[in-house]
């Protein structure tokens, strides 16, 4: 039986490890591979690294740090953050990393995904959408530069044209429950659900493993991802790498999924 | 000694660190001159089916590996789509492939699928031993990590050694007498990946 994937999401900033709140207030919370050991030793299904300045600031993706990433990691490896042409996407596979996530450059330039698509084949192509509720009427948009710039998209449009060029996977990431720990947008994953085939992670807002487990009930195969929720322990945020243990992940899945 | 493919496609690293851990002699081959000496081979990859090929061809091991597999019959194992390679051909692709494993790489149909999500295969799954085989061994309720939407279809059904379940079930592990595959990554399996690899080095 395919399982739903429960994975970590760290992010990078100035060279550290971080996690903001709706896209701000980074707080620092250690070494990235540090990290990447102690998920290890804990047997994640998988893991997305997110380099948040690459984008913002036009930088190159920081290669040697996702060589050092690619080659720490036992568990599969999602790297995003200023990936803007083919040339970048093939050097990131080289280094040994099993997805490429793509995100400006998919909503600038949608046929660049096609392009990935052709040349790495759809697995390896994710595509990253953040997104905010704006305007009077709260709509849910695509934002770019790391949520400082709205896109005017509607994602669940363009999650259908995503699918029709190649894209791999969805990674549904919500700015307004974004380190608040307060459950995920459950009607935001579900009307991108009713909208394409393709493999969705739910990011932003997983406070809990309930939260975790609820997703896992309304949508079966998912990815679950969570940021806080795996560096945080308790109500003042202390920084403690966690993840649940092999029997607790067997189970809350198995409840999920309503074989329990 | 384990030469591990380094053809530009695949996590070379991650196969060299999981047999520092276990204490077995394996490098990098990066060219021709550097897969003599060795004992056997890892074909990893990540990437399409002709990107693949040609950089294999690009590399210039591909006369020599086909040499040391199939005149000198050295074991060889193929990861994901270092495993499709061994195939007549793909959906995927124009390019021919290896032909060492008769068969062809196909695309899933999606009819099939009755839930949510379709394609790519992505995750964690189960693999079921379908003929007993040493690659296999040990390995207590195998599940390892799935990134496809194509999967090995080989032409005689002895070949298929381990099955999964993806709306309906498909070949996920084949063996030809020295040439092994697997669709998953044991590479980055954990514990499964581990025992896999060491039962490679081993046979």
């Amino acid at each position: 039986m395919l399982r739903p994937r429960i994975t970590p999401c760290l992010l990078i900033h100035n060279g550290g490890l971080v996690k903001t709140r709706k896209f701000s207030d980074p707080k620092y919370v250690g070494d990235p591979i540090n990290a990447v050991k102690i998920f290890n030793e804990k047997e994640v299904d998988e893991l997305i690294v997110l380099d948040i300045d690459a984008s913002t600031l036009g930088q190159e993706p920081n290669y040697a740090l996702i060589r050092s990433l690619a080659n720490e990691c036992r568990m599969p490896l999602c790297y995003g953050g200023g990936v803007k042409n083919i040339e970048q996407l093939e050097r990131i596979i080289q280094l040994g990393v099993e997805k490429v996530a793509i995100s400006s450059a998919a909503i600038v330039d949608p046929d660049f995904i096609a392009q990935a698509a052709k040349r790495l084949g759809s697995q390896s192509v994710v595509v990253v959408l953040d997104i905010k509720k704006t305007g009077l009427l709260r709509r849910y948009e695509v934002f770019i530069q790391n949520g400082s710039a709205s896109s005017g998209l509607s994602p669940i449009d363009f999650v259908e044209k995503m699918e029709s060029l190649g894209a791999g996977e969805i990674v549904v990431n919500s700015i307004d429950r974004d380190g608040l720990m307060q459950g995920y947008d459950l009607s935001l994953i579900e009307a991108i659900r009713n909208r394409t085939s393709l493999p969705i992670t739910a990011l932003g807002g997983a406070g809990s493993l309930a939260d975790i487990q609820g997703l896992i009930e309304k949508f079966g195969i998912i990815g679950a991802a969570a940021g806080s929720l795996f560096v945080f322990k308790g109500k003042y945020r202390a920084v403690l790498i966690n993840y649940p243990s092999r029997g607790d992940k067997d189970a809350l899945v198995r409840a999920g999924m309503g074989r329990s | 000694m384990i030469a591990v493919i380094d053809y530009g496609l695949g996590n070379v690293q991650a196969f060299l660190d999981i047999y520092k851990r276990l204490n077995l002699p394996a490098y990098a081959a990066k060219s021709a001159e550097d897969l003599s000496g060795a004992s056997r081979f890892i074909l990893p990859g990540v990437g399409a089916f002709d990107w693949a090929m040609q950089s294999l061809d690009n590399s210039g091991m591909r006369p020599a590996l086909e040499k040391l597999v199939i005149k000198e019959g050295l074991p060889v194992l193929g990861v994901c789509v270092g495993m499709q390679m061994f195939a007549n051909r793909s959906d995927e692709g124009d390019l021919g492939g290896l032909g060492w494993i008769p068969g062809e790489i196909k695309r899933f149909d999606e009819v099939n699928f009755e839930q949510l999500p379709h394609l790519p295969h992505m995750g964690w799954n189960d693999v079921a031993v379908t003929q007993s085989n040493l690659l296999l061994e040990n390995i207590a309720e195998p599940q390892f990590y799935f990134l496809h939407s194509y999967y090995f279809e080989p032409r005689e059904s002895t070949c298929a050694i381990g099955m999964t379940d993806y709306g309906g079930a498909f070949t996920s592990v084949v063996a030809k007498n020295n040439i092994y595959g697997t669709q998953f990554h044991p590479e980055k399996s954990h514990h499964w990946g581990v025992s896999l690899l060491k039962n490679f080095a081993e046979l």
